[in-house]
């Protein structure tokens, strides 16, 4: 690799973006854009859920769980009903959104094992909405669990062999008062630095072809590699630029809490835009018209990520081969960086997992995109 | 291939081009000699351009060899890059930077220093007439000066090959002189150009040409000697009305080959002795009393048409 050819490409690169409308846009308007769009558009906060009970029960102990639902102020009680058909009737007239069914042995089973289960049904319909009410309700569920769990044990003198719904304590700890901004935000600002990164990258080697500036770039003594990483270098700056504003923005507009360190995300975002202007860079290679790129890679990165990185709908709530998907979804493992970063103060030996993925699919993004490109015409 | 004295700058043996169906180059031979300005010439879709591509290795022969100062070029293209400048036929130089940026974004490449960037670039545009241009975006200039910055941008470093597809193609004459010019000063250097051209009066500055018909090269000599092979003679018919001479002439004994030429028609015979009197008369024949019939020199362009129209000899 040669240090003056890498600079005339940079150097010629940030020449063409600088002066170049659509790419200036996207690098500086569609952030701002983006943030504000998302950001306001997914932190509606969501009260007064209307719900049904359907109490098999009639226990103390039922009663106390309702209860506990009323009392969270996420959730009205629109009907008390007393089988499994008035509950369907009642979701599909829309009388209420979810229902909570408590069996009839619940208090019985509670008491004698320190666990019972309780059942929930919401109306997909509107899957924002629903999910926001799912995780409500699990975190009362999650909540009264661990009173139950409390008293059980003093009761018995020992823990009880589990405890229900822990995977959804972190999220009633750290999140407090369950907002749904605080989750959704630092998602947001994911689904936006990989639409963005993809979006510029993937211009930068079709702009060649089409404008038929490739035939004689090629014909000079210029590396496949010195043209990636040439062409990567202003993009990563803008990238990171960018990731600056959007993460201000999430702390200091959304004043969503920032417990963790400036340095763990900044090393992790600078890995996930390695990877997403790798895979912009990759298609801008395969596909040789600025529009048709810039399509695909939004498909490539808006799709996946608006959909399966977690940022709106939680994994653990997806279909079992759905999650085993969103394992190659790279945003998903920065969206649960930056929630943790933000809302737990994680750190970098913490975030070992996720991050180690970021890195692996980096390096493969690189490998394959540096050899991607061909000095030829054909 | 046997190149005893080392002074071919680029040969290429059985070169082979195949796009789908379509046969671009069917198998060419060329050896252009170093400090020659070798001239590549033929109607569109000859293979011009496929040829130039293939010699820049930018575009891979299916099969044939390519050595390009003693680099094989199919084998190692990267090797030959620092030699050769390409020119492609489609302006390939960046539209939205400037003439300076885009001269110093070549430079770089090929690893010019500073300060000879900085003279040659003086020199250059001063010899293209382009000095008061540096700051103006590449996409603004006028065709000419488009072709004559890439000429500047591919002459920044020193080729020892330089490959010119139709390089004064839309360009005025003025700017053509300079041109030429600049590609006449580069010979002392000992600099190799290979240039395809559409325009006679260039092929006739090249010191030798190869005429190229449907991918092969149908003759390949120094322009006065395709002159000397051009079979028969040729008489210039001279009247008011040179569509109507065209049509009358055409199909008469001994006539070979017909060019219309604005006010004149070129017609190549196989004698031109005997057939001027019989021509004249045939003329007079149709209504055309006035016309002057002389025998002159073939230009190249007559050549071009004897040798490459229908049923001349291959
Ligand atoms: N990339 C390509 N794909 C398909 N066919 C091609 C391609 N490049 C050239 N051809 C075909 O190969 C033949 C030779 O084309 P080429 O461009 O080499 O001709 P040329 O002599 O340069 O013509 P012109 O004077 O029009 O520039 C033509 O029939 C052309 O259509
Ligand atoms: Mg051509």
């Amino acid at each position: 690799m040669n240090l003056g050819r890498l600079f005339a490409i940079a150097f010629k690169e940030t020449l063409q973006v600088w002066r170049d409308p659509r790419s200036l846009a996207i690098a500086l308007l569609m952030p701002l854009m983006q943030m504000v769009l998302l950001g306001y558009g997914v932190s509606l906060d969501i009260r007064r859920v209307p719900l049904c009970v359907y109490d098999q029960e009639h226990s103390q102990t039922s009663r106390e769980l309702v209860q506990r639902f009323v009392a969270s102020d996420w959730f009205v009680i629109a009907r008390n009903l007393n089988d499994e058909r008035a509950v369907r009737d009642a979701m599909n007239r829309g009388t209420c959104i979810g229902a909570v069914t408590i069996p009839v042995n619940f208090s019985r089973v509670l008491a004698s094992t320190g666990n019972a289960e309780v059942q929930t049904v919401f109306d997909a319909t509107d899957a924002n909405t629903t999910t926001i009410a799912t995780g409500y309700a699990q975190g009362v569920i999650a909540l009264a669990t661990a009173d139950f769990a409390a008293r059980w044990a003093a009761a018995h003198g020992t823990r009880p062999p589990s405890v229900g719904s822990v995977d959804l304590q972190p999220r009633v700890l750290f999140n407090e008062g369950l907002d749904s901004r605080n989750f959704i935000i630092p998602g947001v600002v994911a689904v936006i630095l990989g639409l963005i990164g993809a979006q510029l990258t993937s211009l930068t080697v079709a702009r060649e072809w089409e404008r038929g500036t490739m035939e004689q770039l090629i014909s000079t003594p210029v590396t496949a590699l010195e043209v990636m990483i040439g062409k990567l270098i202003p993009y990563f700056a803008i990238g990171l630029f960018d990731a600056a504003f959007c993460l201000a923005a999430a702390a200091f507009w959304f004043q969503v809490p920032f417990r963790g360190s400036l340095v763990t995300v900044l090393l992790t975002t600078g890995l996930f835009t390695v990877v997403v202007m790798g895979i912009g860079y990759l298609v801008s290679v395969r596909i040789r018209s600025q529009l048709g790129a810039s399509q695909v890679a939004l498909m490539l990165t808006m799709l996946p990520t608006s959909l399966l990185s977690g940022y709106t709908f939680p994994i653990d709530q997806m279909p079992a081969p759905i999650q085993a998907v969103t394992l190659i979804v790279y945003a998903r493992y920065y969206v649960t960086i930056l929630r943790a970063v933000f809302l737990k103060g994680s750190t970098v030996a913490d975030l070992a997992v996720p991050i180690l993925a970021l890195v692996l699919y980096a390096a493969a993004i690189i490998w394959i995109a540096a050899r991607a490109f061909r000095k030829r015409l054909d | 291939m046997t190149d005893p004295a080392g002074e071919v700058a680029v040969l290429a043996r059985g070169l082979v081009r195949r796009f789908g169906p379509v046969s671009a180059v069917r198998g060419i031979d060329l050896a252009v000699r170093r400090g020659e300005i070798f001239g590549l010439v033929g109607p569109d879709g000859a293979g011009k351009t496929t040829i130039m591509r293939m010699l820049a290795g930018v575009l891979r022969p299916d099969a044939g060899e390519i050595h390009l100062e003693g680099v094989d070029v199919v084998a190692d293209p990267e090797r030959a890059k620092p030699l050769l400048s390409y020119m492609p036929q489609r302006f390939g130089l960046y539209e939205d930077l400037t003439v300076a940026e885009n001269i110093f974004f070549y430079a770089t490449l090929f690893a010019v220093p500073a300060r000879v960037r900085r003279d040659r670039s003086q020199e250059l545009l001063a010899a293209a007439g382009m000095l008061p241009f540096r700051r103006r975006l590449a996409g603004q200039l006028s065709g000419g000066m488009k072709q004559k910055l890439g000429l500047v941008c591919a002459l920044i470093h020193t080729p020892r090959v330089l490959l010119l597809d139709e390089p004064t193609t839309g360009v005025d004459p003025v700017s053509r002189r300079d041109f030429w010019g600049i590609l006449y000063g580069l010979r002392e250097h000992g600099v190799t150009i290979l240039l395809s051209t559409a325009y006679m009066d260039e092929a006739e500055r090249c010191s030798r040409l190869a005429l190229l018909h449907a991918g092969a090269i149908r003759h390949c000599d120094t322009p006065a000697r395709l002159k000397q092979a051009m079979p028969g003679a040729l008489l210039a018919v001279v009247t008011r009305d040179a569509r109507r001479a065209h049509a009358a002439v055409e199909g008469a004994a001994g006539v070979l080959g017909l060019l219309l030429m604005g006010d004149r028609v070129n017609v190549r015979v196989d004698d031109a002795e005997r057939r001027a009197p019989e021509l004249r008369a045939r003329l007079a024949g149709q209504g055309i009393a006035d016309a002057d019939i002389t025998p002159i020199e073939p230009g190249i362009e007559d050549v071009f048409v004897a040798l490459l129209g229908s049923g001349s000899p291959a």
